[in-house]
């Protein structure tokens, strides 16, 4: 190693770094709460053929995979010789794009002086693609909003005013898509006017020997930690909840020498709702299980992703094929990683959490005037979206994380903020206690929520949970977590997936779910049930009858919190 | 010159504390092991040094100005009182849900750091403010009673208050703060309307409480410094330097203490400002290199520049939300986990990583041969030739070579197949790199081009390494005052009185209402001169207005600034104009057809900025050669070069240094590399320059 390699690691650590502004432009520009509240986004840079040199810590995982080939096709479509500067394209496309209509790719040329470099590629979620709105009720991918092929969304600097006309006059929130949509424009300017700046700094002319010292750094560190794992294969497996009859989620790992495989043969096929998967999403989400696992800190491009070959047999539920509805992918791709490690945890002991409440709970409220009587003169239609978490599951030495999105990266939205957006009242949003799976490590608390309209409105509740009839397992022992619940205010049931109508004056009450424990819960440290019923994550009844705790120290710990002499 | 007007700068850091002493030209200046027992005491004996060195009594003093890191320690230790907080029922939970994210995506063992109140000492009561601020349910005044009774029996010496859009309408929280006063007058009560009134529950929350936290604690330390500063002879106010780069008075940074956090680093951009007035320049890049963090900071028009909201005691990593939100005015820096102590090693990648694991004082870098083993910045530095192993610290402690090779070779060395020089390029390098990059992401998330940035440096660490910075961010000028080593307690001195009222109201341009406006900025200014002018009775006080804009839609404002006409008058289409002119600035263009809201309203008093005096240029240049020569490795040259070493205290006005060259003095050592050449102006700073093609 010489001064030149200082020089190289220098140039990856600064490629990173533009990234890393390239997304944090897209979060301080965009106008879906998704984006700006939530971080649903990927920012990533490529090499002039398309391979994926570094991307965005900033971002969610699920975005991985499916943005590292999305270039490819992008330089398919619009064709070499039609690249030009100033050019942004852009597509939808849930098979070439990112899964579902809703997440919207721009890539752009990316040049040096006059010659052309490589491209810059971001990802984000909108709050509406049109269609039916967002979420599982669709019967295929036509219903589920505007689709947007591969094409220019500006050739040579000018913006193709008929793309933005169509869209604007199919969306439900035109001026938020179109911000969007120009927020990731500005976000991959910037991307390229740092690199232009960082290859005048080196002197480089192109990206290509930069680009193939992080390939051979990222490859041969990540085939030094495969070799250190054993060449065995295992398989794992998951029922859960689907749309009207459950579904089983099947693979079978398998450790080679240079590579690990992950092939999801047995999956159910796919959903007449709109829950099915692409096959980049599947691949993005069982890729970030294995890299978790196995190399968790080798940074994600081209030659890091490339060792993970995740496959799936042409339609099954996590490999649908066009024209099936996609649009809550996301519920089934965030069960992925739950599955890929009840197979790890075969191969690798003690190193995986026990299953956690995996996807997201989020929904979205679709609000309107009241219709059942004269509704007030304030009363207006908005679209609110609410991204919200369970609990994760227990790690072999650590409880599970309470009310955080795991495999997801995405943030909630504050309670302020979603009030601001439009007129919901959100009348609960805390810990749920008793929903951690019992074990000696305890799984992550899910949390309680209640969800209400203001004065006047009435609305309709897309809900998108699972775990309702397939709460988290524990592993080694341990409990299971609490499932989840939904009902309506006035005690009518409600279905975990789908729009629901909620009338005037009535409110959700939704209890996501905990994650699962790890190892018997008469293991746990007496402390740490002591601190877990002082906090309230725990209730006494649970404290006695789940870990063992003594009447008496029940009583005492009951006593302390009173005096507040218990930390 | 007058000596009547002495004024005391004081800053507690996390090893020091710097005591300085100024009276009409003339400075003095100490530094102290910070006493964390009784933090007064090292103030006490510094007090004592410096007055000694002045002849002066203590009570010829006129003002005693002081910043601290005992708020900041306080939070990231956990030191703080017994606190309460009291919330909207169903909100129990805001400040440990945090954003239900995790800010490492990769590490499947990622903890979180504990929220500062466990889950049993957060209370609720049944109420609800809209996000209109209108109640949707009301507020029992027989549930309060029911729980301040709950509160005395269990003992809590300081409660925080956060009801669910009280940025909007207060009268919740104030309704409990009066039935607490009535039932527990000993008790100390926060209220997040007052101490943070700003949308987003999880940031005001958390503020809330951490000025509850630290409150009874600071309280107690204020008192007893006032009462021993007496005892000592000293009849002057003091004054305290907040966060926001301006001075309150003792009562109110008791009040809110929160607001002391992270003071010191506040100095030292007022430090710099300060220098940046004097040499009129518009667009200065502070960087503070110290042992264990670096403090970069963007100064335009001889002002920091300020933010709403940063995030306190990081723990993993330095990483971006590994740490707590607190929304107060703030001087906004990134500061990150790089020192001269900062240690490295080797990841699974084969690269090269620095800090923020930090060798500290004890055992220090492997050259101080006290048991160090791992390579730390000043390692590299001593092998890279920057440093003179016989002359450290003025020649007080000696530096082993050796040891610092060693370090490297079997840290680094090794793992890579590297010699020790290469070694340590590598380690500064990557640690220049890394400082380099926070500057650029901060640069960058301001819309501002470093290239055309003068760059300001101070701080034990910085003159090492500033000319390489600069090299790498294109910046062609760097300024090394003197005093750089305790540049935060003379900025504390040249600090304005000020104070910075901000409110959240949302309103669109197209129903911009002039009259609402009108007051609601008279209320703001009203507020913030209130504050000021119990600092001082009789000063002119000036009023900056300031209002944060989007589209309609956005998350994330702009801060837009108002002449006093502009707020005076407001007028939509003005503001309109204001705002498209930043946002294309920041963003490159402005989007079509869409309403912009104004969403916070901010109005900054301050007393006047003391006239600073220009220092003019120096025009006859003297060629300063010395005799005396070491090797020193450049890092763009990319090998080991001769350099000159010159000691400054034999430098004057208009000595000129070629690099590569070497300048040393007591507290650090300026390098100039072979593409720089430094002056010494007028007033003793070291003027470095790229050196014209």
């Amino acid at each position: 190693m010489n001064t030149a390699s200082v020089a190289y690691q220098v140039m990856w650590n600064r490629l990173i770094s533009v990234v890393e502004e390239q997304a944090q432009a897209l979060v301080r520009t965009a106008f879906s709460t998704s984006v700006r509240e939530a971080g649903d986004l990927s920012a990533g840079v490529y090499n002039a053929d398309g391979l994926m040199i570094a991307q965005a810590v900033t971002g969610t995982p699920g975005h991985v995979n499916a943005m590292a080939d999305a270039v490819a096709h992008f330089i398919r479509r619009i064709g070499r010789d039609n690249i030009h500067r100033g050019d942004v394209y852009i597509t939808n496309d849930p098979w070439e794009g990112t899964g579902h209509l809703h997440d919207i790719t721009i890539v752009s040329p990316a040049f040096h002086g006059d010659r052309f470099v490589g491209f810059f590629a971001c990802t984000a979620h909108v709050v509406d693609i049109g269609g039916r709105g967002f979420g599982a009720d669709a019967n295929s991918v036509y219903e589920e909003g505007i689709y947007i092929p591969i094409m220019k969304f500006a050739a040579r600097g000018t913006v193709d005013k008929t793309l933005v006309a169509m869209l604007r006059g199919n969306v439900r929130e035109p001026d938020q898509l179109i911000g969007d949509i120009y927020a990731l424009a500005s976000c991959n300017e910037i991307g390229q006017r740092r690199l232009s700046e960082m290859m005048t700094e080196f002197g480089l002319d192109d990206l290509t020997s930069v680009a193939d010292y992080i390939f051979a750094n990222s490859r041969r560190a990540t085939l030094e930690a495969i070799t250190k794992l054993p060449c065995r294969s295992a398989s794992g497996e998951m029922r859960i909840d689907g749309y009207d009859t459950p579904i089983d989620l099947r693979c079978r790992v398998t450790i080679a020498a240079d590579h690990i495989a992950c092939d999801f043969a047995g999956t159910s096929g796919p959903d007449p709702k709109g829950i099915n998967v692409p096959l980049v999403y599947t691949k993005a989400y069982a890729c970030y299980a294995l890299k978790c696992a196995v190399a968790a800190e080798i940074p994600n491009n081209a030659a890091s992703l490339e060792p993970f070959r995740i496959t799936a047999p042409e339609n099954t539920i996590v490999n649908a094929v066009h024209p099936a509805p996609v649009a809550l992918r996301h519920v089934i791709g965030h069960m992925i990683p739950d599955t890929v490690f009840a197979a790890l945890d075969q191969l690798l002991p003690a190193t995986v959490p026990a299953e956690g409440a995996g996807c997201l709970c989020n929904f979205q409220v679709s609000l309107r005037p009241r219709s059942d009587a004269p509704a007030p003169a304030s009363a207006r239609r908005s679209e609110v979206l609410a991204f919200n978490s369970g609990g994760t599951g227990a790690r072999p030495g650590v409880d599970g994380l309470n009310a955080t999105a795991f495999p997801s990266g995405v943030m909630t939205m504050p309670v302020e903020a979603t009030e601001h957006a439009g007129p919901v009242i959100i009348w609960r949003k805390e810990l749920r206690p008793d929903s951690g799976g019992a074990g000696a490590m305890r799984g992550g608390l899910g949390q309680y929520m209640e969800v209400g309209a203001k004065e006047g409105h009435e609305f309709d509740f897309s809900a998108m949970f699972d775990r309702v009839h397939h709460p988290a397992r524990g592993r080694q022992g341990a409990g299971q977590g609490a499932p989840t619940t939904i009902k309506r205010s006035d005690g009518k049931a409600m279905r975990g997936k789908g729009k629901q109508f909620v009338p005037h004056g009535a409110r959700v009450a939704l209890a996501f779910p905990g994650g699962g424990g790890y190892g018997p819960a008469a293991d746990r440290d007496p402390e740490m049930v002591k601190r877990d019923l002082a906090r309230g994550y725990i209730s006494a009844r649970s404290a006695a009858l789940d870990y063992g705790l003594a009447e008496a120290d029940i009583t005492a710990v009951l006593r302390a919190i009173k005096t507040g002499e218990i930390e | 010159m007058a000596r009547s007007n002495w004024r005391l700068g004081v800053d507690i850091g996390g090893t020091f504390t710097d005591v300085v002493l100024e009276g009409g030209n003339e400075v003095f200046s100490t530094k102290v092991l910070t006493t964390y027992d009784a933090p007064e005491n090292a103030i006490l004996d510094g007090l004592s040094q410096v007055c000694g060195k002045a002849h002066i009594d203590p009570a010829e003093i006129t003002q005693i100005i002081h910043g601290t890191t005992l708020a900041t320690n306080a939070l990231i230790e956990r030191r703080g009182a017994r606190t309460a907080l009291i919330t909207t029922e169903g909100f129990r939970d805001v400040i440990e849900m945090r954003t239900e994210s995790r800010f490492e995506q990769y590490d499947l063992n990622l903890t979180l750091p504990e929220p500062l109140l466990p889950r049993q000492r957060r209370y609720t009561l049944r109420e609800r403010v809209g996000a209109d601020g209108d109640v949707l349910v009301a507020l029992d005044r027989n549930d309060i009673e029911s729980l301040a009774d709950e509160l005395a029996l269990a003992g809590y010496d300081s409660v925080a208050i956060g009801f669910l859009h009280s940025y909007l309408n207060p009268a919740h929280e104030r309704m409990v703060r009066d039935v607490l006063s009535r039932k527990l007058p000993d008790m100390m009560v926060s209220l997040s309307s007052d101490v943070s009134p700003q949308m987003r529950e999880y940031e005001r929350f958390n503020t809330t409480i951490a000025n509850a936290y630290i409150k009874p604690l600071m309280k107690s330390y204020l008192d007893r410094l006032a009462d021993r500063l007496e005892n000592a002879g000293t009849t002057c106010p003091i004054f305290l330097m907040h966060s926001g780069g301006g001075i309150i008075s003792l009562a109110s940074a008791a009040e809110f203490p929160v607001r002391l956090v992270e003071s010191g680093p506040a100095g030292g951009a007022v430090f710099a400002a300060t220098l940046a007035s004097q040499y009129g320049l518009t667009k200065v890049l502070s960087f503070d290199m110290g042992g264990t963090t670096a403090k970069i900071c963007l100064i335009k028009n001889q002002m920091p520049k300020t933010a709403r909201v940063f995030e306190v005691a990081r723990s993993y990593r330095f990483k971006k939300g590994s740490g707590m939100p607190i929304s107060i005015p703030v001087i906004d820096m990134v500061e990150i986990g790089a020192g001269g102590g900062s240690l490295a090693h080797v990841d699974k990648l084969r690269q090269i990583r620095v800090g923020p694991e930090s060798a500290g004082s004890e055992p220090g870098p492997a050259c101080y041969g006290r048991g160090g083993v791992r390579p730390a910045v000043t390692d590299a530095d001593l092998v890279l030739g920057k440093l003179d192993p016989d002359n450290f610290a003025g020649g007080s402690m000696g530096l082993s070579v050796a040891d610092a090779k060693t370090a490297l070779i079997e840290t680094l060395g090794q793992p890579l197949d590297m010699d020790a020089v290469t070694a340590a390029f590598g380690l500064a390098e990557v640690v220049d790199e890394n400082m380099a990059n926070a500057a650029r992401v901060h640069a960058v998330e301001n819309g501002e081009d470093l290239a055309e940035y003068t760059m300001i440096a101070f701080g034990g660490a910085a003159p090492l390494h500033a000319a390489r910075l600069c090299e790498k961010l294109g910046i062609s000028r760097c300024l090394i005052p003197k005093g750089a080593g305790v540049g935060s307690a003379i900025g504390f001195l040249r600090a304005p009185f000020s104070f910075e009222a901000n409110r959240s109201v949302y309103m669109r341009l197209s129903d911009l209402s002039p009259v609402t406006v009108q007051g609601l900025f008279a209320e703001l200014e009203a507020e913030a001169t209130g504050f000021v002018r119990s600092c001082d009775a009789t000063a002119a006080i000036q009023a900056e207005h300031k209002i944060y804009m989007r589209y309609v839609g956005q998350g994330w404002e702009i801060p837009v600034n108002l002449t006093a006409a502009q707020a005076a008058n407001p007028d939509a289409e003005t503001y309109l104009k204001l705002f498209e002119a930043d946002y294309t600035r920041l963003f490159g263009r402005v989007v079509d057809g869409l309403d912009i809201e104004i969403t916070v309203w901010s109005v900054n008093a301050a007393t006047p900025t003391a006239t600073v005096t220009q220092v003019h240029p120096v025009t006859e240049l003297v060629a300063a050669e010395s005799p005396d020569q070491r090797q020193m490795f450049d890092a763009a040259l990319g090998h080991m070069t001769t350099a000159q070493v010159t000691a400054r205290r034999g430098l004057g006005p208009g000595d000129r240094v070629c690099g590569p060259a070497i300048i040393t003095e007591d507290e650090t050592t300026i390098i100039i590399p072979a593409s720089r050449r430094a002056t010494v102006q007028n007033d003793g700073t070291v003027d470095i320059e790229r050196v014209p093609a």
